[in-house]
């Protein structure tokens, strides 16, 4: 399969603290990918090297062929911070078409589409800062889709949000990816992992699965991601 | 550059400031309310009024401007929203001129109220014609913000945001000919006050139509709006630690 990103023995510092120590993966096209680990295992740095603001110690992230941060890579990468990063003075609306505005042949009506597709279009004319936590979650998500990206690195995007909404986001992911968008989704919740092509887990800065949900599990003769993660801790724990 | 996203960025700026009815109320209403202030306070010696009230509105802009950008931009960057612009294809460059352009929009709105009022409520006399005046104090209003864009970059908080005007402007205040004729200040503080830009500002103010001290004064004033952009611009990292 084809690889859409590609990280080489990731080194980052974060202050006096390692953050990533020497991280190599790879994640294929049109797919989703889940990301998962404790807060603080690294997840939200390894998303920043791949959009390219992240400074980097050592190693190299490679995005569809350029180097992470390239300028042709920003008409074709979508970002969603882990905190909602739209204007709270503006309404979901003007955000949308806002973003939308920023890339070439993108219109506004993508950008009503993509308010519709998080189930916004009700607050729409509504102002950020008006809203509940999940809705702000969910018009920063709109913001880093409206451009249709071929590669959506989504930094806990579900979080919070209504089980069926949380549900119908899932089911757009797994759309995007049919339609060879490779999507990166980060959590740490294990309910959600199965339902990715891959899962990549970290902890402390270390990759320690890289694998189908299917394969962790047989591999760790669980049946439960949740067991099969702290199976994997363990074991890496007596080595 | 990019024409696109420099005009929709000056827009979103605007609707910004156009959802927030009680900065634009405050920003209207108090150039006026003070130079009314001053008016009454120098009633009895009418000259007076004329040149502190022509400085004033010079002042206004670059003092305004200043807070309202350094506060916009630290927000930006302590909001997340500066970090997922750098991943989007807009350049360093198209929000910093957006922001000049934006909030210089909004002084040109002010500084027409303000100078309006002065001339026809409050008989303000100068040897510059209005427009010439409104001309200067969106200069101003543009430096303010072009500084404002530079010093945001020192500061961490809202706290500490506010407080460089203290550090940034009072000194150009006290220095710029407001309090004391620049020529009977002491040399040294003469050369301090060469080296800031309202200084220059100020002496165009008091020129009276296009002279060579005008555009010499103008050209410095655009200097250092250029100079702080480039600063501005330097401390805009697309990575960060």
């Amino acid at each position: 399969m084809e690889t859409a990103i590609e990280v080489r023995d990731l080194v980052i510092d974060r202050g006096k603290r390692r953050v990533l120590h020497g991280l190599t993966c790879e994640i294929p096209a049109g797919s989703v990918t889940g990301l998962l680990g404790p807060s603080g295992s690294g997840k939200t740095t390894l998303m920043r090297a791949m959009v390219g603001v992240q400074v980097v110690k050592s190693g190299r992230v490679t995005v569809l062929g350029s180097p992470a941060g390239a300028s042709s890579l920003r008409h074709q990468i979508g970002y969603l911070t882990q905190a909602p990063s739209v204007y709270p003075d503006l309404t979901v609306r003007e955000n949308a078409h806002y973003f939308a505005s920023l890339y070439k042949n993108v219109t506004a009506a993508d950008a009503d589409a993509t308010i519709k597709a998080v189930g916004l279009a009700d607050a729409a004319k509504q102002l950020v800062s008006d809203l509940s936590g999940g809705q702000k979650a969910r018009a920063s998500l709109a913001c880093a889709m409206v451009s249709r990206p071929r590669v959506l690195i989504l930094d806990e995007p579900t979080v919070g949000q209504d089980p069926v909404l949380r549900d119908d986001l899932w089911r757009q992911f797994r759309e995007l990816a049919a339609s060879g968008v490779t999507v990166l989704v980060s959590s740490h919740v294990m309910d959600e992992a199965g339902r990715c092509d891959r899962l990549l887990l970290i902890r402390e800065g270390h990759l320690i699965a890289d694998d189908t949900p299917a394969a962790i599990r047989e591999a760790t003769h669980t049946t439960d991601l949740e067991d099969a993660f702290l199976h994997l801790i363990r074991e890496r724990e007596l080595v | 550059m990019n024409p696109r996203i420099l005009a929709s960025t000056i827009r979103r700026i605007l609707s910004q400031l156009r959802h927030d009815r009680r900065t634009i109320a405050l920003l209207l209403v108090v150039p006026p309310l003070l130079l009314t202030l001053l008016y009454y306070m120098f009633k009895q010696a009418h000259p007076v009024f004329d040149g502190v009230g022509l400085i004033m509105l010079g002042v206004f802009p670059f003092v305004i401007m200043f807070l309202i950008t350094s506060i916009a931009m630290l927000r930006e960057r302590t909001s997340g929203t500066l970090e997922r612009l750098l991943t989007t294809p807009m350049g360093k460059l198209d929000l910093l001129f957006a922001y000049g352009v934006a909030f210089g929009i909004a002084a040109a709105v002010q500084a027409s109220i303000a100078t309006g009022i002065a001339y026809w409520l409050l008989d303000l006399k100068t040897a510059a014609s209005p427009g010439q005046v409104i001309g200067i104090a969106i200069a101003n209003a543009v430096l303010g913000v072009a500084l404002g864009l530079f010093f945001s970059a020192f500061a961490r908080t809202e706290f500490q945001a506010v407080q460089f005007m203290p550090v940034v402007v009072v000194p150009q205040l006290l220095l710029c000919g407001l309090f004391v004729d620049r020529a009977h200040m002491v040399g040294w503080l003469q050369g301090i006050s060469r080296a800031l830009p309202m200084t220059y500002s100020v002496e165009a103010l008091q020129q009276s139509g296009a002279s060579y001290l005008l555009w010499r004064d103008l050209t410095v004033v655009v200097g250092c709006i250029i100079l702080a952009l480039v600063f501005a611009a330097a401390t805009l990292r697309r990575r960060t630690p």
